[in-house]
């Protein structure tokens, strides 16, 4: 079908490359900026790096409000950039929908965080995953064959046994199946990327780990790259290999899942691994006092006019006067466990800085 | 412990009348004391919104309390049913003795008021008697303590951001300085920063004004290290309830077992999870007998057919603690 299944695929090898990506947003001009020349935008995105390799998960983590959500969306072609570059196999690539749009998308799914909005009330299981199947050209040449593609489909995100599913109007389901539902109609292009923005933020508890376990598991067994967009860091050191962790629109921290949670370099990190909830604290339930150090009262900045410099300064309890004045570069940090890199942009790691 | 302040006894809530009825709230006893946090937590679908909104008489139709009482004690007075309180009576009770932060508390604010014309409203509603001088007073009182600094009272909501607009909120839940504050899921729509700054302020709050918190929630972690009993509700009924801190170590219903092990660990060894398998049940076709047996590992036969009794369980002899299941040892005693 696709020509990587012609050639081996090893875990490792890149398919989806971000550099330099950037995406502002204009804000729309009022009366009283009409004679002025300076046009405002949201800075949502900016200068993001990111490697996406088969049979890897990255997780990108931060708040509400740091582009998480708009980096999925570039990637996945749903919006333009305003610089940098979108790399897959190593070429550049820019679509604009049509049967480009189409191609990429064969090969670069997304799975939407709501599964209550993402699957159409008015249509059963059976008709959103047969048009993935036709659009992407996979549905057989007869409907027994469809019929067969179907159950596979199913089988693969443990909808047992699939035709009880089949006829199914999204309403009948439950969360979680209508999360594998959004999975499996994604599979139905048979992607080589996957791009999950917060795919379990709507589940019940529960189930959550259910779902998560599955991606792992197709992960595996279909090699698939996969980002996960999370503002749980505990669930990305649970189901990622990588993790990089946004603030403000920019990237301030990012290396193996293990070393970036436990040995948190960017104050930004910091602050929010002290955040998260976690009952093994118990002896120091709600003090006051241990409330994690933050300048400006948990605010993120407004992103219409980010702070100079870093742009966490402003809450930042280790700020220098560098850091309002300069941009901080990637620094890399030796390497406390397990492999790969870790880096912080943040000048607290410049060579030779007092730490 | 101390004495109690709410006493939730046997109550049940349905949504429909009769047999159309589906039983969102089953049987449910439970008791708040003076200066605790109690947690509940629970899936969507559990009846724990349901049940803070039956207690204080808010629940809109169809939702249709059919059977039980809830004993407020104010302090030094004598105990009385909020059930059986007349309308003009539950206005005054309501805000002054019991007050509620809502789900997306955010969006409770009326948009088109400044802060302070919705604050004053509260107080001029409940205490006449104050001069405006006394009122602007209390109300700039009750901001700084929730951290709001008093020249954003002429604010309009939207020109405060989503932390600042909780934070409104639970001031104005305790303007008036109520013994018992209902919190339903108040953090869900913040981030984890927030989240944690106004859980800081809150226990900061309740000792010094010592009013009780019930607080509703799904994230058990956070339970565990805020709260200081936690219940555990599952399909309309509690099914365990103990200190925070015994509930984290050494659960005793499958259920709460279950959950806990559905947070991944931020500290600590990585471990491999489950989740719980299986969906919640739907409200409208309830397993029978206890209602998590399709989905429990432990189940065996009596499970699908007998409804398990909370109880102190035989294993444990601590009377703070109560769990609804057959397996042996966790039998309630007698």
């Amino acid at each position: 079908m696709t020509a990587t299944e012609t050639e081996p695929v090893t875990t490792g090898d890149v398919v989806l490359e971000a550099d330099g990506l950037t995406k502002h947003f204009p804000v729309r001009r009022g009366l009283r900026d009409l004679f002025s020349k300076e046009r405002k935008a949201v800075h949502a995105v900016d200068d993001i790096q990111l490697t996406l390799r088969r049979g890897r998960v990255t997780a990108l983590v931060g708040e509400s409000g740091s582009g998480k959500s708009t980096v999925a969306r570039l990637l996945a072609q749903l919006y333009s950039r305003t610089d940098g570059d979108i790399r897959l196999h190593g070429k550049s690539i820019t679509v604009h929908g049509g049967r480009k749009f189409r191609a990429y998308c064969r090969q670069v799914q997304m799975i939407f965080q709501d599964p209550f909005a993402s699957l159409n009330p008015v249509h059963t299981v059976r008709y959103h995953l047969t048009r993935a199947l036709k659009i992407h050209g996979r549905a057989g040449k007869n409907s027994a064959e469809l019929e067969q593609n179907l159950n596979a489909l199913l089988l693969r995100v443990q909808l047992t046994p699939p035709e009880r599913y089949l006829d199914k109007f999204p309403h009948e389901l439950s969360g979680g199946q209508r999360q594998r539902v959004s999975i499996a109609r994604a599979l139905g292009a048979d992607p080589e990327a996957l791009l999950a923005d917060e795919p379990v933020s709507m589940l019940d508890v529960s189930i959550r780990l259910g779902v998560l376990n599955l991606l792992r598991d197709l992960k595996e067994r279909l090699n698939l790259a996969i980002l996960y967009i999370t503002h749980d860091i505990a669930s990305a050191r649970y189901f990622a290999d990588e993790t990089l962790v946004m603030y403000a629109g920019r990237m301030v921290e990012g290396g193996d899942s293990e070393t970036v949670t436990q040995h948190p370099a960017h104050p930004y990190t910091r602050l929010l691994i002290e955040s998260a909830p976690d009952p093994d604290r118990l002896d120091r339930v709600g003090d006051a006092k241990d409330a994690p150090e933050d300048q400006a009262g948990g605010e993120p900045p407004s992103l219409i006019a980010p702070p100079t410099g870093c742009r966490f300064h402003p809450r930042c309890i280790h700020a220098m006067p560098k850091c309002s004045t300069e941009l901080p570069p990637r620094f890399e940090l030796p390497v406390i466990s397990g492999e790969g890199e870790h880096w912080a942009a943040c000048w607290l790691y410049e060579e030779g800085a007092a730490k | 412990m101390k004495a109690p302040v709410l006493e939730i006894k046997n109550f049940n809530v349905d949504y429909g009348l009769g047999d159309q009825a589906v039983q969102a709230v089953r049987d449910v006893t439970l008791t708040l004391h003076r200066g605790e946090v109690l947690g509940l937590a629970g899936e969507s679908g559990s009846g724990k919104s349901t049940l803070a909104y039956g207690v204080t008489r808010l629940l809109p139709p169809p939702g249709v309390i059919s059977g039980g009482s809830v004993i407020y004690h104010p302090p030094g007075g004598d105990p009385y049913d909020v059930m059986a309180l007349s309308n003009s009576e539950l206005r005054a009770f309501r805000w002054a003795e019991t007050s509620i932060v809502f789900q997306g508390a955010m969006n409770s604010l009326n948009p088109v008021h400044k802060v302070s014309t919705q604050m004053l409203d509260v107080i001029r509603a409940h205490e006449p008697q104050l001069s405006s001088e006394a009122r602007v007073a209390r109300a700039k009182e009750m901001l700084k303590l929730v951290g709001i600094s008093a020249d954003r009272m002429d604010a309009y909501p939207h020109q405060l951001s989503g932390g600042m607009r909780q934070r409104v909120m639970i001031g104005m839940a305790l303007v008036l300085e109520p013994q018992v504050v209902i919190m339903d899921e108040p953090t869900t729509a913040l981030d984890v920063v927030m989240q944690r700054q106004i859980l800081a302020q809150l226990v900061e709050l309740r000792e010094r004004l010592d009013f009780s918190v019930l607080f509703i929630t799904h994230d058990l972690s956070l339970l565990v290290e805020f709260s200081d009993r936690i219940a555990i509700m599952y399909g309309g009924r509690i099914v365990e309830q103990a200190k925070s801190a015994d509930l984290y170590k050494d659960s005793l219903h499958p259920y709460s077992e279950g959950l806990l092990k559905s947070f991944p660990a931020l500290r600590g060894p990585r471990r491999e999870l489950a989740g719980i398998p299986g969906s919640p049940p739907d409200l409208r076709g309830m397993p029978t007998g206890c209602a998590f047996h399709p989905r429990c590992p432990h189940a065996f036969d009596r499970c699908s057919t007998e409804i398990p009794v909370l109880g102190v369980p035989e294993a444990r002899n601590d009377p703070n603690r109560e769990v609804a299941c057959w397996l042996p040892g966790r039998v309630p005693v007698g």
